[in-house]
């Protein structure tokens, strides 16, 4: 099996599902000669043409409508919104538009599209190229929101996301677009919407995380396995529907949880884990439900020593197995 | 009328001019409006219908629109005003009133919408959302799709004098003009966004002025003129079946009652200022016009008139009668998924 980034898997399941489908059409900022900017769309205006690669106006709201319009008239737009950051002008089109064409129609109308949003911080990016803004698509009813934090992952739901009927928000963790490689065979595969992954298997405690942080924690969980403790590692992929099952059934066995995210802890995708554990495990629970997160500051600062304290790190979520697991 | 007008078409059908009986049929469809749109109102002030928006004064310029489309082909995505544009494209009294007093049948949203809003289940129109002026990227968006696949079909989009004061519909102008879209903007400009009069929306006289800034023509036409929007319209939608892109309409029209139900026009219209309108008035202007050119004998009036109020009593007592729809079908078509919930 042939080893890629993250960004190589985006790519390729991009180019693949417009050979497969010529319904799927591409929508953006420099999605064209530039290729994006982060070369999610290498070659494509040279493969597919001006008429199915779009480069847009600088005008999110505009390319989030026309996704939708496009959607509704046969289409299954592809669109990139260049940085999370820069999501908010599209945020009507989106929660208060797409979210709801099924339901505000009575099932007339559907909106197959995909919104792709590289998203996260620790890339120097400051309080506008760093933002995790998954909590209020995450709220949204209508709405379907993945986070893939692998390249098999992040090629099985984007493929997912795209031959969905709804709209479906892929985040992509920028920080993971080249650090992270994995092997992601070449024939074509979707991973089921909705449903989490224990990426490493223990039994005294679960950590319950997401995006870049998935492999933060991976790397905590190997370390304190040199120390003789087990920890599994729960991969939401996931963010809306929530896999509650695979959540309550691991901290459940485990008996502890910590949730771990790179968002801001307040209304966050681990105020709602918490809520499902303290709703379906409650009896099986062996210690307090447990969150680290970023500090209640806007996202992020731009000077390393302060981004580096803003964003949990695998030397942080040792330090809170290691607190968790002595109560 | 813009000196691009009346272009023929190099794909499609032309529709043809105007004939005479088509324009008693188009009065007789503004006439039966008239007398809906003044019964919802009274069912709001009897507490069944718990808000409506007007089309009084706008129903020349919807009617003539339509006319001037294709519904078995084109697409329309309209606004909360568009009662007689929804009325011409063929739905029943029975429907819009299930709508009005929400409910069980009424097919543009299972009830769940305000009145109008939804998808029509006949012909393509797309009338969504109540946050102004969204409509716009959201029609480019159709039309590109009907561009990319080389179909034969316009897409119209309604809008107010108030949405052209959003973002949203300059992106959607500017992005129409750049792919030369098949669309026609066609902006229904009654002088007020609820309160606020033009002159406190624009520094510019008409909004079909800033057609130019996008690279398509932009007309202004009278909107109690059916004749004239018939016609303006017919040029647009020709223009856009050949390819040739996007064109502005702004329709010049009166807002007979106040915003919606729950609005109070007295308070920032001056007496003159509404007294004014009576000679604006679309359903008088066209009676007129149809009388004076022959067209339309007195006793024909009356009966169109009598007819009308008929065919709205028994919709009333129809709809009013009927139940709403079951609780349980609220949780109906949320996504694809009907398992989905929870969190």
């Amino acid at each position: 099996m042939p080893e890629q980034t993250v960004i190589e898997a985006v790519r390729d399941t991009m180019r693949a599902e417009m050979r497969r489908d010529e319904s799927v059409i591409l929508l953006g900022e420099d999605v064209g000669l530039r290729g994006g900017v982060f070369l999610a769309t290498d070659g494509f205006i040279e493969e597919f043409g001006e008429d199915r690669v779009i480069d847009t106006p600088l005008a999110e709201s505009l390319i989030c409508g026309l996704a939708l319009g496009a959607a509704v008239n046969g289409m299954r737009p592809l669109a990139e919104i260049q940085f999370a950051d820069f999501v908010w002008p599209a945020i009507n089109q989106l929660v208060g538009e797409a979210a709801r064409v099924r339901y505000g129609t009575n099932g007339v109308k559907t909106a197959p599209m995909t919104i792709r949003v590289p998203y996260g911080g620790g890339v120097r990016g400051g309080l506008y190229h760093s933002q995790s803004i998954e909590v209020l698509f995450a709220h949204t009813p209508g709405l379907t929101v993945v986070a893939p934090a692998t390249p098999y992952d992040a090629k099985g739901l984007l493929a997912s996301a795209i031959r969905s009927d709804d709209p479906v928000i892929v985040l992509e963790h920028k920080r993971t677009y080249r650090l992270v490689k994995g092997e992601v065979p070449i024939e074509d595969y979707t991973i089921p919407i909705g449903r989490a992954e224990i990426k490493r298997p223990g039994s005294e405690m679960t950590i319950v995380t997401y995006g870049l942080m998935l492999h933060y924690a991976l790397q905590a969980a190997e370390t304190v396995s040199e120390q003789g403790l087990d920890v599994e590692v729960l991969d939401l992929r996931t963010l809306r529907p929530l896999d509650a099952d695979a959540i309550a059934e691991s901290v459940s066995r485990t008996g502890k949880v910590l949730i771990v995210q790179e968002d801001t802890p307040a209304v966050s995708i681990s105020s709602e884990v918490a809520a499902i554990v303290g709703e379906r495990c409650f009896f099986d629970l062996d210690g307090p439900i447990t969150r680290l997160t970023a500090p209640e500051l806007p996202p992020m600062p731009f000077s390393p020593l302060q981004e580096a304290a803003f964003m949990p790190s695998p030397e942080k979520i040792v330090a809170a197995i290691a607190k968790l697991a002595e109560l | 009328m813009s000196a691009t007008a009346n272009k023929s078409s190099k794909l499609g059908t032309t529709s043809p001019p105007l004939s005479g009986e088509r324009l008693v049929e188009l009065y007789r469809t503004m006439v039966l409006s008239r007398y809906l749109d003044e019964r919802v109102w009274l069912l709001n002030r009897q507490g069944k219908a718990a808000i409506a928006a007007s089309a009084q004064g706008h129903e020349a310029a919807q009617v003539a629109c339509i006319e001037a489309t294709d519904p078995s082909k084109d697409h329309y995505l309209t606004y909360y005003r568009q009662f007689t544009a929804m009325m011409a494209l063929g739905t029943e009294p029975e429907e819009m009133l299930r709508g009005f007093l929400a409910k069980d049948g009424d097919p543009m949203s299972a009830a769940r919408q305000f009145p109008l809003h939804g998808a029509h289940p006949r012909v393509d129109l797309f009338n969504f959302s109540n946050v102004i002026a969204t409509q716009l990227p959201q029609a480019a968006g159709v039309a590109l799709a009907d561009k990319l696949r080389g179909d034969d079909a316009v897409t119209i989009v309604f809008f107010g004098d108030g949405a052209a004061s959003q973002g949203d519909t300059h992106e959607a102008m500017n992005f129409a003009g750049i792919r030369k879209l098949p669309i026609v903007f066609f902006c229904e400009n009654n002088r007020y966004a609820i309160s606020v009069p033009l002159n406190k929306q624009m520094a510019v006289d008409t909004v079909a002025s800033r057609a130019a800034g996008y690279g398509f023509p932009g007309v202004q036409v009278d909107g109690t003129d059916v004749v004239a929007v018939y016609e303006a319209t017919q040029a647009a939608v020709n223009r856009a079946r050949a390819g040739d892109g996007p064109t502005l309409i702004e329709v010049s029209v009166e807002r007979l009652q106040p915003h919606t139900t729950d609005d109070d026009h007295t308070r920032y219209r001056s007496p003159e200022d509404i007294a004014q309108m009576a000679n604006k008035d679309p359903v008088k202007i066209t009676s007129e016009t149809l009388r004076r050119r022959d067209l339309l004998t007195e006793a024909e009036d009356e009966a169109i008139h009598a007819e009308a109020k008929r065919r709205v009593n028994v919709a009333t007592d129809t709809v009013d009668a009927e139940p709403y729809p079951d609780t349980e079908t609220m949780f109906d078509h949320v996504t694809s998924n009907r398992d989905e919930g929870g969190s």
